[in-house]
C-alpha cells in the first residue's frame, strides 16, 4: 500500500496502480486520450500531466506509478497551462468541424478542449490535409485528418485479438494510419477500435451521419447473436434502433462485442416483420386483433388431444417466455412433446467473445424446463411429423422448417406459431401471434455460463408509451462535467419524452407485438387456466421458486448480471 | 391616502373632481382636439393587404435554409446544433453523406411551424449561417401536416436574404 495525496486529499492505494488509476480510485478524472484501462500504456498523448511534488518536470499521469508519500497536484497552474498547450499542440492540425465530425457529442478531444482548452486558435497557417473516407474493410471508414495518433486502435489489434492489422507510416505531422499494403480490416472484431477511438477519425459504415449522438436514448440491453450474451447499449431514435455499441462488464465481455453483434439490430427494423397477429382466413393470413387470434388458437388446441400437440420453445426468447410456455404446455395443454431447436454452428467460435451457439438463451430455455422426457425430444416430433402423430404443432419464437420435407409436412397439421418476422413456419401458420423481438420486451437471458441478464425495452411496441418508461432524473444526481461520457448515466434524449404523434419525429413505426409469455398468459386463461402474471416480473419471481438453479436471484439486482446456483 | 399591502404604496384614485371637470364638456373637447389633430398627420398604417409592411433587417420572420445561388447547394452541413438549440423542438434534421467537400447534407430538413417561436436560436448557433431569420410574416395552412416545412418551402437563395446575412455580418 501507498499512501499519497492527489488535490489535498490523502489516500491509500495498492501499490503498482498509476497516478491516473489512484486518482480514478477517489473520484478524480484526470483528462487522458492515449490510456485505456485495457490496453497496454503508450504514453504518447501528454494529457495527463501532473504536477508532482518533488519532480522537476511534470509527469504523465497515466505511466507514473504512485510512491508512499507521493504528493500530486490535477489542477494547478502548471497543470492547466499544460493542458491548454497540449490541445493546442493536437490542434494545430486537428480540422475544427465538430457540427461535420460523427464523433461530436461523445468525443474526447471536443469536450477536453471545451473544458480545458485555451478557448481560441492561434493558429492562421494552413492545416496539413490527409486523405479523408479511406475504407479500412467492409464496415470501417477512416479520416487521417481526424486522427490524433493516440494508437488505441493500433494497441487494440495487437494486445486484445492479437492479429495486428493496423499501423502508423511517416513521421511528425505527416503520420498516417493505415493497414498493411493490400491488406483490410478484416478481423471480426475490428468494429471495436471505433468505440475506442477517442476522436471521430474511425467510423462506422453503417452508422456513419445517421444521427448525432444527443438525439438517441441509449438502453441498456444485450447482444442476441450467441450465447456469450455481451452487454450492450441500443441507440434508438424515433422508434428505430439505429445502432448497438458494446457496454462495459468486465465477467462477461469486458469493454468489447464482435462487428456479427452490432448488425443483429437489423431484423428488429427490418420490412419481414410481423406486425400485428394473423389468422388464416381461405387460405391467406389476414391480419386481425389479438382476441380472434387467441380465439382462434383456443379452438385449435381445445379439438387436439394432449399426445396430438407437439411444442417447440425457443432459445432466442427469454427465460420468462420459455417457463410460460412449459407450464402451459406441461399444465394446461399436458403435452408430453416438448423441445427446443439448437442453433449450433461448429467451428464458428473463438475463446474471445464468439460462441458456436448463435442463439443468446439456450441454458436458460433448458434450465426452466423446455426439456422433454424420454423420447418426447426433438428428434421424436420429427419423427411424429413424419408419422402423422399430430395435430397442432405450437412453435414459440422459432422456425421448425428445417428442410423442405417438414415445410410440406406442415400442411397436414394445423400450426401455431410466435414470430418477429416472417419465416416459412409462418408460411404454413393457422394462427401468428406477432411477438415482441429482443429490444420491444423486457426479460432475462441466461448465457452459456449461466449468468442471468436482463433486457429492456428500447422499441416501443403499440401499448408501450412513453412515460412508462421514462424515470426523470433525481436533483443532484449530476456530476460535474469531466469530460467522461458515463453511458449508463446519459438521459432519455428529449426527443423521446416530448414527442407528439404530431411530431414526425416521434411517429416511429410501432407494431402490435407482444412478448410471448403475455399471450401464452392469455391463451391458457382462456383454456380455463389461472395464470396471474402481469409483468415480466412476475414470470421471473416464479422461476426463482419453482426452478432450482435460479433460487435466490432477484430481478431487480441483475444489472450486471447474476450467476444461477450450479451444484 | 395611501396604504401598505405588501410592504408595495397602493394609490387611491381622486374621486373629488373639480368643477370644470364635472361639467363633462370641456373634457370631450380636449379629447377631440387630439383626434382631429392627428387627421393631419403623417399616417402609420398600412391597408394591408393590399399594401404589405417591409419589415426592417432586425426583424425575425419565419426562418429559411440558405443556399448557394451558383452552385445551388445549401450551406446546412445537417450538423443538427439547431435542432438541440430550439426551445420549442420545431427542427428536424436527418443527415446524409454527401461527395461534396462538406461531407454532410441534410437528407431532410422540417421545421414545425406551429411549434415555432420565432426566437431566432437557431439563426444564432449555426456555424454555416446556413439558416437565417427570413422577412416573411405571412404563414398561411388549414391542417398540421401543411404547417410542416420541408426541404421545398425552407431553401431560399442567400441573393434573396442579403439583407439579413449583411444585418448578421455587422451584429457579430
Ligand atoms: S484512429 Fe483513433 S484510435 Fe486510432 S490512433 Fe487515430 S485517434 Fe487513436
Ligand atoms: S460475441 Fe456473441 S454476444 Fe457478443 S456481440 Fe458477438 S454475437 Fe453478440
Ligand atoms: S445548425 Fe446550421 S448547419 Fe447545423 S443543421 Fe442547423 S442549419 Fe444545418
Ligand atoms: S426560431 Fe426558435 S423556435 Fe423557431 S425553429 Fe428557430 S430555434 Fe426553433
Ligand atoms: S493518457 Fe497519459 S500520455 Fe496519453
Amino acid at each position: 500500500m501507498a499512501k499519497i495525496t492527489i488535490d489535498g486529499k490523502t489516500v491509500e492505494v495498492k501499490d503498482g496502480l498509476t497516478i491516473l488509476q489512484a486518482a480514478q480510485e477517489i473520484g478524480i478524472d484526470i483528462p487522458h486520450f492515449c490510456y485505456h484501462p485495457a490496453l497496454s500504456i503508450a504514453g504518447n498523448c501528454r494529457m495527463c500531466l501532473v504536477e508532482v511534488e518533488k519532480m522537476p518536470k511534470l509527469v504523465i499521469a497515466c505511466a507514473t506509478r504512485v510512491t508512499d508519500g507521493m504528493v500530486v497536484y490535477t489542477k494547478s497552474e502548471k497543470v492547466v497551462k499544460a493542458r491548454q498547450a497540449v490541445l493546442e499542440f493536437i490542434l494545430i492540425n486537428h480540422p475544427l468541424d465538430c457540427p461535420i465530425c460523427d464523433e461530436a457529442g461523445e468525443c474526447k478531444l471536443q469536450n477536453y478542449t471545451y473544458i480545458y482548452g485555451p478557448g481560441h486558435s492561434r493558429f492562421t497557417e494552413e492545416k496539413v490535409h490527409k486523405p479523408k473516407r479511406v475504407p479500412l474493410g467492409a464496415n470501417i471508414v477512416l479520416d487521417v485528418e481526424r486522427c490524433i495518433m493516440c494508437s488505441r486502435c493500433v494497441r487494440f489489434f495487437d494486445e486484445i485479438v492479437k492479429d495486428p492489422q493496423l499501423t502508423f507510416t511517416q513521421r511528425g505531422d505527416r503520420v498516417v494510419l493505415t493497414t498493411f499494403p493490400g491488406k483490410k480490416l478484416d478481423n471480426p472484431y475490428s468494429m471495436n477500435i471505433i468505440d475506442i477511438c477517442p476522436v471521430g477519425a474511425l467510423t462506422s459504415r453503417d452508422f456513419r451521419f445517421r444521427e448525432r449522438t444527443w438525439n438517441m436514448t441509449a438502453i441498456e440491453s444485450i447482444c442476441p447473436g450467441c450465447a456469450r450474451g455481451c452487454n450492450v447499449y441500443l441507440w434508438v431514435r424515433n422508434n428505430q434502433i439505429l445502432r448497438i455499441t458494446p457496454r462495459q462488464n468486465m465477467e462477461v465481455n469486458k469493454y468489447w462485442m464482435c462487428d456479427y453483434g452490432r448488425f443483429t439490430y437489423i431484423p428488429v427494423n427490418s420490412d419481414d416483420r410481423i406486425k400485428s397477429p394473423m389468422v388464416r382466413r381461405n387460405g391467406d393470413l389476414i391480419e386481425v386483433d389479438w382476441e380472434t387470434a387467441i380465439s382462434e388458437a383456443v379452438s385449435i388446441l381445445k379439438n387436439a388431444k394432449p399426445n396430438e400437440i407437439a411444442v417447440i420453445g425457443s432459445p432466442f426468447a427469454t427465460n420468462e417466455d420459455n417457463f410460460a410456455l412449459q407450464k402451459f404446455a406441461k399444465t394446461v395443454l399436458k403435452a408430453k412433446y416438448i423441445d427446443f431447436i439448437k442453433h449450433v454452428k461448429d467451428g464458428d467460435e473463438d475463446n474471445f467473445l464468439i460462441r458456436a451457439d448463435k442463439t443468446p438463451n439456450s441454458l436458460g430455455a433448458y434450465l426452466v424446463g423446455i426439456r422433454p422426457g424420454n423420447g418426447y425430444g426433438l428428434d421424436a416430433i420429427l419423427n411424429g411429423l413424419k408419422e402423422r402423430k399430430f395435430k397442432v404443432i405450437y412453435v414459440m419464437d422459432d422456425d421448425i422448417v428445417l428442410d423442405d420435407e417438414i415445410y410440406n409436412l406442415l400442411d397436414d397439421v394445423k400450426v401455431i406459431v410466435h414470430a418477429t418476422n416472417k419465416n416459412k413456419t409462418v408460411d404454413k401458420a393457422s394462427v401468428v401471434f406477432a411477438s415482441a423481438s429482443f429490444a420491444e420486451k423486457e426479460g432475462t437471458f441466461t448465457n452459456f455460463e449461466g449468468r442471468v441478464q436482463k433486457i429492456n425495452i428500447a422499441v416501443l411496441p403499440l401499448n408501450i408509451e412513453p412515460y412508462m418508461l421514462y424515470k426523470p432524473r433525481k436533483f443532484g444526481e449530476a456530476k460535474p462535467n469531466t469530460g467522461e461520457i458515463n453511458k449508463a448515466e446519459l438521459a432519455h434524449a428529449r426527443l423521446f419524452k416530448f414527442g407528439t404523434p404530431f411530431d414526425r419525429w416521434a411517429s416511429g413505426e410501432r407494431r402490435n407485438v407482444k412478448p410471448s409469455w403475455k399471450v401464452i398468459t392469455e391463451l391458457a386463461n382462456n383454456l380455463g387456466a389461472k395464470f396471474t402474471y402481469t409483468t415480466a416480473k412476475d414470470v421471473f419471481e416464479e422461476i426463482t421458486t419453482a426452478v432450482r438453479e435460479f433460487r435466490g436471484l432477484s430481478y431487480e439486482n441483475l444489472k450486471n448480471g447474476a450467476m444461477i446456483k450450479k451444484d | 391616502m395611501e396604504q401598505k399591502i405588501d410592504g408595495r404604496a397602493k394609490i387611491k384614485r381622486r374621486s373629488n373632481l373639480n368643477l370644470l371637470e364635472r361639467l363633462y364638456l370641456p373634457e370631450i373637447f380636449k379629447g377631440l382636439t387630439i383626434t382631429f389633430r392627428q387627421i393631419f398627420k403623417p399616417k402609420f398604417t398600412f391597408e394591408y393587404p393590399d399594401v404589405k409592411w417591409k419589415p426592417p433587417a432586425s426583424f425575425r420572420g419565419r426562418p429559411v435554409l440558405v443556399y448557394n445561388d451558383e452552385t445551388g447547394v445549401e450551406r446546412c452541413v445537417a450538423c443538427g446544433l439547431c435542432a438541440r438549440v430550439c426551445p420549442a423542438l420545431a427542427i428536424e434534421v436527418v443527415a446524409g453523406e454527401t461527395e461534396l467537400d462538406k461531407e454532410r447534407y441534410p437528407k431532410k430538413f422540417e421545421i414545425n411551424m406551429l411549434r415555432c417561436i420565432y426566437c431566432g436560436l437557431c439563426e444564432e448557433v449555426c456555424p454555416e449561417e446556413a439558416i437565417v431569420m427570413s422577412d416573411e410574416y405571412e404563414l398561411v395552412f388549414t391542417n398540421r401536416e401543411e404547417a410542416i416545412f420541408g426541404k421545398d418551402k425552407l431553401l431560399v437563395p442567400a441573393s434573396k436574404l442579403k439583407e439579413r446575412l449583411d444585418f448578421l455580418k455587422k451584429m457579430r
